[in-house]
Order: structure tokens, then C-alpha cells, then sequence
């Protein structure tokens, strides 16, 4: 479909499910396509094609609420019938006096900064070349050492567009391209086959890294070899930028509306309170050019704004959707991030490295979880141990154990190495007297 | 394109009713599968398959005292599938018309590159198992139904307890009609509802805020739903929120691990099942990948992976490759027996598939995945193991787990659980991760007791981006040595 059809047939859905007694609608449609390639033993492995598209519509009748989706969008007649159920047993429900679409004020209405997170040339490009990438990845890896047991290289790609309108006056449509490459290695060391995996991503073809994926994704399988745990004990402990996600996302989780409201969040009331070390700023940037996050409205309409969440470890703003809003009687102010921004420290990872005299330096989170409603945490990871500055063995099954709250508080560095591949623009994080199980 | 002779004589083909009425259901008949068979298989694959798929289901929530929203989901279409030795074509087409079908099937014939003769094979129809029975079909049951259930857990829970703050109640069912064919001439279909509970609890005591959750799954139709059920979920919800008001951490390191009868079966699942999964077998990037045949465990060790419980959630029909569902015994007194395989594997291996071929959704391509994974009782008590234990920990409720397939760590974060002193279950612990190292913790359960029981929560295993129902369940047994989270003093 292109985009004036699909705006065609949302408006179609909702008008038809607002003549059939449902009082405020909101309807989406997207398509998507995608592909992979994966190499493995110098032939491709697995080739994959994907399109697909779909209609959501969420309904309120009778101040109930309810949400449906079918990717059975092209026959009217069938599209009749589902919105005809879905407004049938949305009677059903408990009234629900919350539910309301947005306040039309606060709706994107049109304009704004040019994000440039769609690649024009999507469809242009030779699967050949793709092909070729990929052969290329997994060559910078085959024979270079005797260790390795299994390559895996792979291309993917995809685009996405889609349109959102409201029985209430929203319009908007967006698109989006991506493409990534990835290489995964298995090496010999010992009885255990560590594995490590590298990739690199971009909204634009012409942007994206090709370049040293196998190479690092190889150095890095390499360099694990020996891992094993050393004795448990406080340490200071570096996270490196691509997986200090992990920790930054149950941070983010307390400041969510439904987490505050639900009771499930360890920073209730605690706005203009300081909740984190000095270290911690983070600024949530929704303009930055071809950045992961960026859009100029949310999944409800609302236009989205550069805030600050938290400024030298004060806590200055939750994510508040209109739902939620609602309950806590607070202003909504779009429920969800864009880009979480940091404000750098002085030092890249190695001189984080460099300042640490004995610690941990984790490179990969092995799951373990955090409480939402107490902040308490253990996850497992593996990395290096870090004696005088310097890279001494690598280091496997541990877990770290704590709480968010002393954790952030502990914040004693920001590194300057950020991770611009995610909507989480992480660089390198140093923490103090982290405590660590092992041995 | 040429097609083969066989096409003009296929309105011969003798099918069932059962068969006719998946036909039906997706509009197609047995000319078109094998016109499209045929184009999957025009560019020399050795087998292509097709996958067709039409998935129902509905989600019913409570939040703040009221059943005030409801959700539902439509997927539909046809996965298509060319195989050439070890290498996969794949594509689908959310439409099942002739020429969509075709395009697809033409981008995953691409896989292979010669121009192939294919003759089609006589049809022949595999009749599914039998192992979900079920009177009421959810696609039957109306919304107001449903409701009243949902809400009296809400009601139970907050006249149980009057610490309770907030409840959050989710009935969740899925139905997914399944239609299989492939070049072999193989036609099948299944049937699959799935059903889940979940309830989740928050307590505030003295300004303590604590929450845990509670749920059941099961391949069950509306008849599974009872006061009965909702009086023992509500029940459940709380015990299990109220141990962790005075819950503490143990102390960091290693430490014995005693794992309670039933979820602990997370246990097999991170530490074993996964690398026992034949794709990374095959490639040698399994710590198992040179172990078949070999003593893994003490001899009272036998550990299953199962495709044929009775409505069980991790059960399957047929799997998502038209093979036969198995109950497979990975470790057999003590000695590695069978990977866990999908067709490209068994293949590999030159043995039959074990039925563990499963997908996520016609939108992507069989892996060799888990059903339900359990181990059988053991020679010791439970009393027996607690009391051999100095200082660890019991375990018994959980919420994730992970491994790293090659160098063999994993992990699955305890819930609540207690300590263990002297011999005897103390103080309750809560929120911490284990970690170990599969081959070890496999030779490190050196107990085992009499009390096996399968774990029906709601457990979803996620493998390569694709997510499938499983199940586990264990007896109660001691894991030696493991490196529990916990404080340093």
C-alpha cells in the first residue's frame, strides 16, 4: 500500500467502527519487508525474505477500552466483521473512566526537523552486493586461527511505514530503514567453546560498517579463552557501552507511568530528589539525526520534546502517557524514551581502565533480573579482570547482586566512548563496590 | 516453468474429512500445494515444505479492581521452506492465493541454483496425535464468559490478604488452526489452543512494597476454567508475595544448591537442554558437541525431553515439520543419549527426527527447540538432601534463565527460595541469580528424590528471535556446587 492508501483505509476502519457505537478510535496500519542472509562455511546458510503488513484499532465504547489486531487487512467485508466482534465484546468490559484519547493540544501537527531515519534507496539496492558483504565478513575470519570451530556471518535489512490517525484529529506516518551486519565465532579453549558475536548497524546503506566485524567478533572469541571465575568480593566494576543497557533499563523502567501507579517502581515521589550519583545526566533527545529513538511523535500522537530526566543525579521528569496520566493526575508528557543521551565523562574505556586498581571490566550480561518494585538486582556476567590498570584473565560465571538505588549512587564515572547503535547512547559506565559472586 | 505429469492426475488423491476441512479453512486444495511445492522445488532443492498457519487470540486484563481491557490478535499466512543439504530458502506470504504463494515459494527455491527435476510424490496424509483434548474451543467462548473468572480472582486475592495493594489479573487464549505439506507427499494438520492464567500481587507492609506473580498454561479449552482454579491461583499469589517480606540475600559464592520439585526443572532446560539442541551440535558450538554416548551424570540421572504430555503446553500434535512428537531421553542412566533435533540435523546425523522441529509462527523457520524437558525421580528424600546440606540455598520459585551455548554458563534468577543452615530450610531468600556451567552442574547433582512434578506456569522459551511454549518439571535434587548472587560482608 503506498501511504495516501494506507491513510485511506484507517480513516475507512475508523469511520466504520465510529458508526458501529464506538465513541473514539484509533487506527494504524503498516507494512514492513525485510531480508537475511546468513554464511556459514563459505555458502549461504539460510536465506530469508519477509513482507508483511497489519491493522491495529483501539476501540472505546462506552467508555470501555479495548485493542485488536489482524494482519488480515485486504477484504473489506472480513475487516467489517472483525471490527463488528471487537466492538461486541468490548461491551463486555468494565467501564474504564481513564481511557480517553490525547488532548488534540498536544498532537504532532506536522513539521518539524528533518530526523533522516528512511533510506530512499532501499529498494535499489543489488541483492548481490549484500551477498558479497556478507562473504566478506566471514572471509576476515576463515584460517586466521586454529582455534576457531564455527563462523556465522549475516546481512539483514528491512524498512517499515506506516500511518496512525485518531477520531480526534491525529495524522501521522512515518518510515524507517535498517541495516546491519554480524558476525559470530566459536572458538577451542580447553572443554569450553566461548563465543562471541559483533555487529554493526545503520538507518542508511551507504553508512553502514563493513569493515572489521569478523575481525573483532573473532578477537574477542579469542580473547575469552581461559575464562572461569575468580573469588567472590566488592569491587569496582566497569560495564562496557554496548551492554550497559542492561543496567540503564531498569532505571528507566521506574520512571514509567504504569510502574508508578502500579506500585512497581523504586522511584515513586521521588521526583526533584536526588536518586543517582553527580556523575548521572541524561538528557532525552527525540531530534538527533539518525538517531535509533528519534521521531517527532509518540506511539499516541504526542509531539515528542528534548527534556532533561536526570540532571546531575536529580530526578526531573517521569514517562507519562495519557493513561496514566490520567490515574496519577498528572500531566501526560509522551509514556515513552527516544534517545537517552549521557552526558559524557573525561575518559575512554581504556582510560576508565587505566584508573581501576583491581575490578571487573563486564562485557556481556548471562540473564539474571531486577525487582521493579524494590530495585534489587542480580544478573550474570562475564569480562576481565582488571589488576592495576591493566587487562589480567578473562572472567565467566559470576553475578553481580545489589540494588539500583546504591548502584546508581555509585556511579563514579561516564565514559566518553558512546555507543550510537541504540536509542540507549551508552558509553562505558564505571561503578564502585559492586558486589561480586564467584568463587 | 514446466510442471511435472503428476499435476493432472492429483484430483485423485484420497484425503480424509479432517484433512479436507484444513484444506477448506485455508482455501487451498492438494493441486495447489503441489503447484507450489513444485516451483519451491524447481531449482534443484532437495525438500521444501509448507507451512500454513491461522492464529486467534484474545487477551482479557484486570487492573485496579476491573476487567477494563481486552485484546486481540489475527496472524495468518504460509511459510515456504527449500532445503539443499544443510542450507535453508525461506519466505512466507500472508496471503494464500495461488500467485502469492508462488512468488514466495520462487524467492526460497532461490536458495539452491541449478534448474532441478522434480517429480511430485504421491499424497500421503499423516494423522496427527491426539494429546489436547479439549470440550469447549475458545473461538466459542464470548468475552462476558470469561470475565467473571477474572474478576473474582481480583476479589479473592483482596479479601485473602489485607496487605494487598494492587492485583493484576490476564487470561490469555490462543487458538491456531495448522495445515503442513511437503515434497515428500506428507499432508497434516493440527489443532492447538493454549491457554494461560496470570495473576500478579502487591503487598505494602509497613511501607515495605513487595510483588510476585503466579500463573498456569495448559492446552485446554474454556472447561479448564473453574472457581476451583481461581480460588487456588488467588491462593498461590499471595503465599507467594508474603515469603518475601522477610526475605534476605545469602552471602556471595559458591554454595550448594537444593532445587525444589517442579519449576526448578529451569535447571535442565538452561543447563542442559539448550546445548543439547542438535543446529549448535552440528556446528560444534555446543560444550556437548563431543559428549554422545558419553557418562555426563550419576547413573540415577535420566533426563527427558517430551512432545506427548496431556495437554501440556509444550505438547504438539505433530511438530512444525510434520514429523511425529516424540518422548525423547537426552540423558539415560547417567550417559548422554540423544540430542534434540529438527530435520536439518537428523539429516545431518543420518538418524530420524526426535519431533523437536518447532517455529514461532509460519513467519519463521523451524529450529530444533524444547517441548517439555524433565528429569525422573531419583534413589534419595527431600528431607534426606536438606539435611545434607551445611550452609546453601533452596529454590523452588523462578522467574528467567540464560545460557551461553558454547562456553557452557547459565543462569535462572530465583524468585524466592530459602537459606539453608545446618540441615534445615531458615530464613527466605529472594531476587537473586545463580549462575553455573552446564557439563559441571549435570555431574554435580549428586542427590535426587522420589517427588518429580511438572511445572505448568507459563514458561516461554526464546531461541534466534523465535519464542515457543514449553514446560519442565524436576524432583527435588542437590546441585553440589553452584555460584550463588549474593553480599559479601
Amino acid at each position: 500500500m503506498t501511504k495516501e492508501e494506507k491513510y485511506t483505509h484507517a480513516k475507512w476502519a475508523m469511520n466504520y467502527a465510529l458508526g458501529k457505537g464506538s465513541q473514539e478510535v484509533k487506527v494504524s496500519i503498516f507494512d514492513s519487508t525485510s531480508s537475511r542472509v546468513e554464511v556459514r562455511e563459505e555458502k549461504i546458510e539460510k536465506l530469508e525474505q519477509a513482507n508483511q503488513n497489519g491493522l491495529s484499532i483501539r476501540l472505546l465504547v462506552d467508555n470501555k477500552f479495548s485493542s485488536h489486531s489482524t494482519n488480515r487487512l485486504a477484504n473489506k467485508k472480513e475487516l467489517e466483521r472483525f471490527i463488528n466482534e471487537a466492538i461486541a465484546g468490548t461491551k463486555f468490559l468494565s467501564e474504564d473512566e481513564y481511557r480517553k484519547l490525547p488532548d488534540p493540544e498536544l498532537y504532532y501537527k506536522g513539521g518539524g526537523e528533518e530526523l533522516k531515519t528512511y533510506d530512499a534507496g532501499f529498494r535499489e539496492i543489488d541483492p548481490q552486493s549484500k551477498i558479497d558483504m556478507v562473504f566478506a565478513v566471514e572471509k576476515e575470519v576463515v584460517g586466521k586461527d586454529e582455534r576457531i570451530i564455527s563462523v556465522t556471518a549475516s546481512y539483514f535489512d528491512g524498512m517499515s511505514s506506516q500511518v496512525m490517525v485518531t477520531s480526534n484529529g491525529f495524522e501521522g506516518d512515518s518510515e524507517n530503514t535498517y541495516y546491519g551486519l554480524n558476525a559470530s565465532v566459536s572458538v577451542k579453549g580447553g572443554d569450553a567453546r566461548p563465543q562471541a558475536n559483533w555487529g554493526e548497524s545503520s538507518l542508511f546503506y551507504e553508512n553502514l560498517k563493513t569493515e572489521s566485524v569478523g575481525k573483532t567478533a573473532l578477537d574477542r572469541a579469542l580473547k575469552k579463552i581461559g575464562q572461569g571465575k575468580i573469588e567472590s568480593g566488592k569491587m569496582t566494576m566497569i560495564v562496557e557501552n554496548r551492554t550497559a543497557g542492561q543496567l540503564l533499563s531498569p532505571l528507566i523502567s521506574a520512571l514509567y507511568g504504569s510502574a508508578i501507579q502500579q506500585k512497581n517502581s523504586f522511584l515513586i515521589d521521588k521526583l526533584g530528589q536526588k536518586v543517582a550519583s553527580e556523575k548521572l545526566t541524561i538528557i532525552d533527545d527525540p531530534f538527533i539525526v539518525s538517531g535509533r529513538g528519534s521521531t517527532l511523535f509518540d506511539s499516541e500522537g504526542l509531539a515528542t520534546k528534548k527534556r532533561m530526566v536526570f540532571d546531575k543525579g536529580v530526578l526531573r521528569e517521569y514517562y507519562i502517557d495519557t493513561y496514566y496520566g490520567r490515574k496519577l493526575n498528572m500531566e501526560p508528557n509522551s509514556g515513552s524514551t527516544t534517545n537517552l543521551v549521557f552526558e559524557s565523562g573525561d575518559k575512554d574505556l581504556e582510560g576508565l581502565i587505566a584508573s581501576v586498581e583491581r575490578g571487573i571490566l563486564v562485557t556481556g550480561f548471562n540473564g539474571g533480573n531486577s525487582n521493579g518494585s524494590t530495585g534489587d538486582f542480580s544478573f550474570g556476567i562475564d569480562g576481565f579482570l582488571i589488576g592495576k590498570g591493566r587487562i589480567v584473565r578473562p572472567v565467566s560465571e559470576m553475578n553481580i547482586t545489589g540494588n539500583m538505588k546504591q548502584l546508581w549512587m555509585d556511579l563514579a564515572e561516564v565514559g566518553t566512548d558512546v555507543y550510537e547503535a541504540s536509542s540507549r547512547r551508552t558509553p562505558s559506565l564505571l561503578f564502585n563496590n559492586v558486589d561480586f559472586s564467584g568463587i | 516453468m514446466v510442471l511435472p505429469p503428476i499435476m493432472q492426475s492429483c484430483s485423485n488423491i484420497q484425503i480424509s474429512d479432517d484433512v479436507k476441512s484444513y484444506l477448506d479453512h485455508f482455501e487451498v486444495n492438494a493441486s495447489m500445494l503441489q503447484k507450489v511445492i513444485a516451483t519451491a522445488m524447481s531449482k534443484g532443492g532437495d525438500y521444501a515444505d509448507l507451512f500454513f498457519e491461522h492464529n486467534i487470540s484474545n487477551s482479557l486484563g484486570l487492573e485496579d479492581g476491573k476487567v477494563n481491557r481486552a485484546y486481540s490478535n489475527i496472524d495468518y499466512g504460509v511459510g515456504i521452506r527449500v532445503l539443499k543439504g544443510d542450507q535453508t530458502g525461506f519466505a512466507y506470504s500472508e496471503s494464500v492465493a495461488i500467485n502469492d504463494m508462488i512468488n514466495a515459494a520462487r524467492m526460497a527455491a532461490s536458495i539452491a541454483n541449478n534448474a532441478g527435476d522434480f517429480d511430485s510424490k504421491e499424497t500421503t496424509e499423516k494423522i496427527p496425535a491426539d494429546y489436547y483434548r479439549i470440550s469447549r474451543k475458545w473461538e466459542d467462548v464470548s468475552v462476558g464468559e470469561k470475565v467473571p473468572y477474572v474478576q473474582k480472582i481480583n476479589d479473592n486475592v483482596f479479601r485473602l490478604d489485607e496487605k494487598v495493594v494492587k492485583v493484576n489479573v490476564s487470561l490469555n487464549d490462543e487458538t491456531a488452526y495448522v495445515l503442513f505439506y511437503n515434497s515428500e507427499g506428507r499432508l497434516s494438520y493440527d489443532y492447538r489452543p493454549l491457554v494461560s492464567f496470570q495473576v500478579g500481587c502487591t503487598m505494602n507492609r509497613d511501607g515495605q512494597i513487595e510483588n510476585s506473580y503466579t500463573g498456569r498454561s495448559f492446552r485446554k479449552g474454556f472447561e479448564w476454567v473453574t472457581d476451583e482454579l481461581t480460588d487456588e491461583l488467588a491462593r498461590e499469589a499471595i503465599d507467594r508475595t508474603n515469603i518475601l517480606f522477610d526475605a534476605t540475600k545469602p552471602r556471595a559464592g559458591e554454595m550448594p544448591v537444593v532445587m525444589g520439585a517442579g519449576g526448578s526443572g529451569i535447571l535442565l532446560h538452561e543447563a542442559i537442554g539448550h546445548t543439547f539442541e542438535a543446529d549448535f551440535n552440528r556446528k560444534g558450538t555446543s560444550i556437548f558437541s563431543d559428549k554422545m554416548g558419553k557418562k555426563v551424570a550419576e547413573n540415577f540421572v535420566n533426563i527427558i525431553d517430551d512432545g506427548t504430555l496431556l495437554n501440556n503446553r509444550g505438547s504438539i500434535n505433530i511438530d512444525d515439520e510434520g514429523n511425529e512428537v516424540r518422548k525423547t531421553y537426552l540423558v539415560k542412566d547417567g550417559i548422554l543419549n540423544s540430542y534434540i533435533h529438527d530435520r536439518i540435523s537428523s539429516n545431518h546425523y543420518g538418524i530420524e527426527s526426535t519431533g523437536n522441529g518447532r517455529r514461532q509462527s509460519f513467519r519463521y523457520v523451524p529450529l530444533p527447540r524444547m517441548r517439555s524437558t524433565y528429569m525422573e525421580v531419583g534413589p534419595h528424600t527431600r528431607e534426606e538432601i536438606i539435611e545434607n546440606v551445611n550452609y546453601g540455598v533452596y529454590v523452588d520459585t523462578f522467574s528467567n534463565g540464560q545460557v551461553q551455548i558454547g562456553a557452557g554458563d547459565f543462569t535462572f534468577f530465583v524468585k524466592s527460595g530459602y537459606l539453608i543452615e545446618n540441615g534445615k530450610l531458615t530464613q527466605p531468600i529472594k531476587d537473586i541469580n545463580i549462575i553455573g556451567n552446564g557439563p559441571r552442574a549435570l555431574a554435580d547433582i549428586t542427590m535426587a528424590a522420589s517427588d518429580y512434578l511438572i511445572d505448568n506456569s507459563t514458561w516461554m522459551c526464546g531461541k534466534g528471535g523465535q519464542s515457543v511454549p514449553v514446560t519442565c518439571g524436576l524432583p527435588t535434587v542437590l546441585v553440589k556446587k553452584l555460584t550463588v548472587g549474593g553480599m559479601n560482608s
